[in-house]
């Protein structure tokens, strides 16, 4: 029989048997590991256009969160405070820091200042922030540790697969209604029952089914 | 051994069988006719089916691409049809991949000999109408690009497939028949690529054959694998030739609508699969044995054989339809019994009485011995036979969605150019791979061939002058 092969393909085989797992293994670990949410989208922090310090303003100074996210608790989005509200503090404090010029322009022009989002869901996915407050979610449970930022980050994911952990059992991330914009609530160690909470008038039902979300 | 018989339909009980190869049975002849087809220069008609076929490719490409930019709207699909040809098209082209499987594990594990010379090319047309079929419901999801979320892959969005769906498991009951008859197919091949390797010129043909026979040298070991890696291949198959059709069915069955809700399905699905197959079988290798002079190795023998079991199915399929009619009247369900009746006297009673001309009457010809040796006649029913199994998927989807319960959806369908231009690019696709096929390897089982001539059953004593082979207990 004539020879069409070169001597080292007959190596090729055991090369192939002893290099595909491997490669197969390492490739499923990069998609698994790179194209998640987790790792493409934690940690996204965009530039604002103005120094403003979360850390500051409510973790040292101890604000609450709704004093400038005023409609979290009746609509949909958590409002981004027009400049005027900036102003009720700045009109009388650091009145003069450099930091704040963009917002003292903003005040005098009425051109409102251009914040970059953090948190976006896609379009096809219907999110209110009010059934959630009302069902007991604090902002931390989503958000992080937004009093410890002096830039906000994304903390979670915000997939899929992290709305449904909740939706599937959301027990252990409700807290009673007075603590939702309390920074320290401990989510994991609490004594915090739920279905004793005299408080609540029904029981914590998330939707699983696909239309829930996408309407 | 130069025996003229051009005839070896006649056979006698008593006597003993015409032998299965005619004309030059050499171990040689049989090598020398079947890689001739791709040794000589293609023959003209095989260029011009091979054209037709690229144009019919192109036509699918450019409905493909204006489906995937636009969206399933661009079909006849309307309220109350929203399975339109689509689907029908894809249990037709899954239906025709049956004989494939049928002929190469059932027939192998029946020891039916003469499966050896028609079983490479039904193997072939088997893959390549699985291709087929794949195209139609993986277009039909309408976003193509996430047609992945078909398989239950562990992802970001923690969805699953619903087990409970008919529908998920036909994605399993269609991969794993198309990834075993892919198997079995190259597995019964890699004999006859060592052939290729060792016959061919050029440097490529010699390392591509060459690397896919898999350093092939005929050895007694090699053959000892082989047989065993074959044999148990059929056996993994032979279930496959019923489960695939039976979990079509389901698609339908398992849903409650009147016309679609019926237990014959499985059974009936799958006789009208192995139907529809050896239809195909015949249009196929009618052209193919008369184009690449093979007549003496696809004999009127095995012509006839196929006509027989068309025969079979074909009144296993008209007994079907009766037995859903029966049904449908000794059931005594109103909403079924008008199906029934409006599938047979409705709006598409053209399309019912269309199926049943083909399906039912068309095959009873073949109760004549001279309408299942004569290749003309041969030919002609087994086109009807194509056409009434594809009217049968239409009349079992269509007529049964277009009236559901409330008489205020009813609707007609009515295909747009784009289902049509679909329908015939997939041809395209099938002719194109079959043609390549042919060129490219070869189109009957050369080393299984040579396992049924008389040279291979050697024996001590001289044959028979009657045509025997000289078989008797202990003559070995």
């Amino acid at each position: 029989m004539a020879v069409i092969f070169p001597k080292w393909t007959n190596r090729v085989p055991m090369v192939l048997a002893a290099g595909m797992p491997v490669v197969t293994v390492a490739l499923i670990f990069l998609i698994w590991y790179t194209w998640s949410p987790r790792y493409t989208d934690v940690g996204y922090q965009p530039e604002q256009p103005v120094p403003f310090s979360h850390a500051l303003h409510a973790g040292n100074l101890g604000m609450d969160c709704r004093y400038c996210h005023n409609t979290v608790e009746q609509g949909p989005h958590a409002a981004i405070p027009p400049t005027s509200t900036c102003m009720n503090c700045h009109a009388q404090v650091q009145t003069e820091s450099p930091r704040l010029e963009t917002v003292r322009q903003s005040a005098e022009t009425g051109e409102p200042i251009p914040w970059v989002r953090v948190h976006l869901l896609p379009d096809y996915a219907y999110f209110d922030h009010s059934v959630h407050l009302a069902a007991g979610v604090g902002c931390s449970s989503c958000h992080g540790r937004v009093d410890r930022m002096v830039e906000v980050r994304q903390a979670e994911p915000l997939s899929m697969r992290w709305c449904l952990d909740c939706h599937r059992d959301p027990e252990p991330n409700l807290r009673p209604h007075d603590q939702i914009t309390n920074m320290d609530w401990d989510v994991a160690n609490n004594d915090y029952n739920p279905s004793e909470d005299p408080h609540r008038t029904r029981d914590v039902n998330p939707p699983q089914h696909c239309s829930g979300c996408h309407r | 051994m130069a025996v003229t018989i051009t005839d070896n339909s006649n056979f006698d009980p008593v006597d003993g069988r015409a032998p299965l190869i005619l004309g030059d049975d050499s171990f040689a002849g049989i090598t020398q006719a079947v890689a001739r087809p791709m040794e000589d220069p293609a023959p003209t008609a095989l260029k011009v089916v091979f054209g037709i076929g690229l144009m019919l490719l192109g036509l699918l490409g450019v409905s493909l691409a204006y489906l995937i930019y636009k969206g399933t709207g661009i079909w006849g699909l309307n309220n109350p049809v929203g399975w339109g040809w689509a689907i029908v098209n894809f249990v037709f082209w899954v239906g025709i991949g049956h004989a494939g499987t049928l002929i190469s594990a059932i027939l192998f594990l029946f020891r039916q000999k003469w499966r050896t010379s028609i079983n490479r090319a039904a193997e072939a047309m088997t893959i390549f109408a699985v291709m087929c079929a794949l195209i139609f419901p993986g277009v039909h999801v309408g976003r193509v690009w996430v047609a992945y979320w078909l398989l239950p892959l562990p992802n970001q969005m923690a969805m699953w497939p619903n087990f409970r769906s008919p529908l998920l498991w036909d994605v399993f009951a269609v991969s794993i028949y198309g990834t075993v008859s892919i198997l079995f197919w190259y597995t019964g091949l890699i004999p006859d690529l060592a052939t290729m390797r060792d016959r061919s010129k050029g440097a490529l043909a010699k390392k591509l054959y060459g690397l896919f026979a898999l350093g092939w040298r005929g050895s007694n070991r090699h053959w000892q694998n082989y047989e065993r890696a074959y044999l148990i291949l059929a056996g993994l198959s032979t279930p496959l030739v019923l489960s695939v059709h039976t979990i079509v069915s389901f698609d339908f069955a398992v849903s409650q609508l009147p016309g679609w809700h019926t237990t014959i399905f499985p059974p009936y699905f799958v006789a009208g699969a192995i139907f529809s197959g050896f239809a195909m079988v015949l249009t196929l290798m009618i052209p193919v044995r008369s184009l690449f002079n093979l007549q003496h190795i696809i004999t009127t023998r095995h012509l006839e054989n196929t006509a027989k079991i068309i025969l079979l199915t074909g009144s296993l399929v008209g007994y079907a339809y009766a037995m859903e009619f029966f049904i449908a009247w000794y059931g005594g369900n109103a909403y079924e019994s008008y199906a029934f009746v409006n599938r047979m006297f409705g709006p598409y009673a053209w399309a019912y009485w269309t199926m049943v001309s083909c399906n039912v009457i068309t095959p009873q010809i073949f109760w004549f011995k001279k309408a299942r040796t004569n290749v003309y006649i041969l030919f002609v029913a087994s086109i009807f036979v194509n056409i009434g199994m594809w009217f049968e998927r239409f009349v079992i989807t269509v007529t049964s969605l277009h009236r559901d319960f409330l008489p205020s959806s009813w609707d007609y369908f009515h295909p747009t150019f784009w289902d049509v231009s679909t329908f015939l690019g997939s041809f395209g696709l099938f002719l194109v791979m079959f043609c390549l096929f042919l060129r490219f390897l070869p189109a009957v089982a050369i080393a299984e061939v040579k396992a049924v001539t008389p040279a291979a059953d050697p024996h001590h004593h001289p044959h028979a002058e009657n045509g025997d082979d000289g078989h008797d207990e202990g003559g070995h």
